[in-house]
């Protein structure tokens, strides 16, 4: 894979980018989402663990609205998410997200999946927007399947392909809701690579992840939720090593002794 | 023994047919596809006119229809479609008018299955990149959903070209107008119904056949 330098914001820039302030959402009588606070600062990583059904994909979409909130505050860059129309249009694209399933639009390649938005959204030229497609696909390491529609390609292909159409819009924060999960094991890793190299690079990255690998590597913060509400925060050594809530301690004897 | 055929401008009158059809076609599928855009769409004046829509003109026979565009829209009306001093161009254009206002129900609700194969994370993915609604729609769920939706299409089109018959009603010359007006002259009533059948079918087989090939061409592969 070539090295291709991000167009990354200033860090020194500080400050919070994504606030959520005593976030409520419920499906029906489930009350998924309870109080939740959360701040994550430029340049972070953070990595939501949890059981299934804790709340974190949830958690994961609201940021961008793909799901609604019922109460609290959510603010992108000092700016409260827009309710609907341009505006939510507007700050979806400076948020990346990577989905579970991909999500590849199968209907175009993959040189035009990661120039669509570009083009569309970004207004750039056709050229530009193909240079920096295959720049991205070079650097995801899929650039010699530019040309093949989505179903040809492997999942961990079809993932680093939704990353680079993320990044292809220049995001300040990327989302990933469990991008590994629905692959095959030995794809994960290319998968997990990429993602580590976006982190040392600098981006702001909030991934829900059952990889603990990646959450003690590449983590500054761990989040761990249960039953909608955030239970523990911490740093990733500290969490795994010597966790302080019995509810996290239950979850990692479960998952790490096996 | 087919002497019967003479003087007859059979080819004109099935001309008439094509025209109908296919002018019908492209306007159904225009106005059916925006209405399958109201109808998913998040207005919900919009959705519920789609709806209305598509409920009371569907079950509507479309010879009242028909006769509704000559009685209701010209002659009540005083509807001219541009065409004030030509009787044949008017009821041609009155017919269309009452076929796309037909079929395009059809042809919405075919649409609207369509959207239902197309998985919900492709607008979602669609919409994270920031794309707005209608570019959702255009770029990356309607061109999905057509290429679900050709056979379908396909059916609502032999359909469309076998309905237009109907347009006999207000006198638009097309074949079974003139299949009328030679089952009155001539004595060959079988073998009369017998040509203007294997002309209709000459005109929809090919439509399924090819259609059938384009719906497997351009399939999307998930």
């Amino acid at each position: 894979m070539t090295e291709v330098s991000v167009a990354k914001e200033d860090v020194a820039a500080t400050g919070e980018l994504v606030v959520l302030k005593s976030v409520n959402k419920h499906f029906g009588a489930l009350h998924v989402l309870q109080d939740i606070d959360l701040t994550i600062a430029r340049g972070e990583v953070v990595v939501v663990i949890g059981p299934s059904g804790s709340g974190k994909s949830t958690l994961c979409r609201t940021i961008n609205r793909l799901e609604t909130i019922d109460s609290g505050d959510i603010a992108i860059d000092g700016k409260p998410l827009p309710e609907e129309g341009k505006a939510l249009a507007r700050l979806r694209a400076d948020v990346g997200m990577v989905f579970q399933s991909f999500n590849l639009f199968a209907h175009k390649t993959v040189l035009e999946n990661v120039m669509l938005g570009q083009i569309k959204v970004r207004k750039a030229d056709k050229k530009a927007a193909e240079e920096k497609a295959r720049a991205l696909l070079d650097r995801v390491g899929v650039a010699t399947q530019a040309d093949k529609y989505p179903a040809q390609l492997s999942g961990g292909q079809q993932q680093r392909v939704a990353i680079a159409r993320a990044l292809a819009m220049d995001p300040k924060v990327m989302l990933f809701d469990e991008p590994t999960s629905a692959l095959d094991p030995e794809m994960i890793n290319e998968v997990l690579e990429v993602m580590q190299q976006l982190a040392r690079d600098g981006m702001t990255m909030i991934v829900v992840t059952h990889e603990m690998g990646f959450a003690r590597s590449a983590a500054n913060r761990v989040v761990f939720m249960a039953d909608g509400r955030i239970v523990e925060e911490a740093v990733p050594d500290q969490f795994f090593s010597n966790p302080r809530s019995d509810r996290a301690k239950d979850f990692l004897s479960k998952i790490l002794h096996h | 023994m087919f002497d019967f055929l003479e003087g007859y401008d059979l080819l004109g009158a099935f001309w008439v047919t094509v025209q109908l059809t296919l002018l019908s076609a492209v306007g159904s599928l225009i106005w059916g596809t925006l209405l399958a855009a109201m109808r998913v769409g998040p207005v919900p004046l919009m959705r519920g006119f789609g709806t209305a829509y598509v409920n009371i003109v569907r079950n509507i026979p479309l010879t009242v229809i028909i006769l509704f565009t000559s009685l209701g829209l010209n002659q009540t009306l005083g509807a001219t479609m541009g065409a004030a001093n030509n009787f044949e161009t008017l009821n041609f254009r009155l017919a269309v008018l009452g076929l796309v206002a037909y079929t395009s129900a059809f042809v919405c609700e075919a649409l609207r299955s369509g959207i239902n194969t197309v998985p919900v994370g492709q607008a979602e993915a669609a919409r994270a990149i920031g794309l707005k609604f209608s570019q959702v729609l255009t770029l990356v769920v309607l061109p999905q959903a057509f290429r679900s939706v050709v056979g379908p299409m396909a059916n609502v089109l032999i359909a469309l070209t076998k309905n237009t018959t109907v347009a006999a009603a207000i006198g638009v010359a097309e074949a079974a107008l003139l299949m009328k007006e030679m089952i009155e002259n001539e004595a060959q009533l079988i073998l009369i119904s017998a040509v203007f059948a294997f002309g209709f079918v000459c005109l929809t087989l090919p439509t399924g056949l090819i259609l059938g090939w384009v719906g497997k061409k351009v399939a999307v592969k998930r």
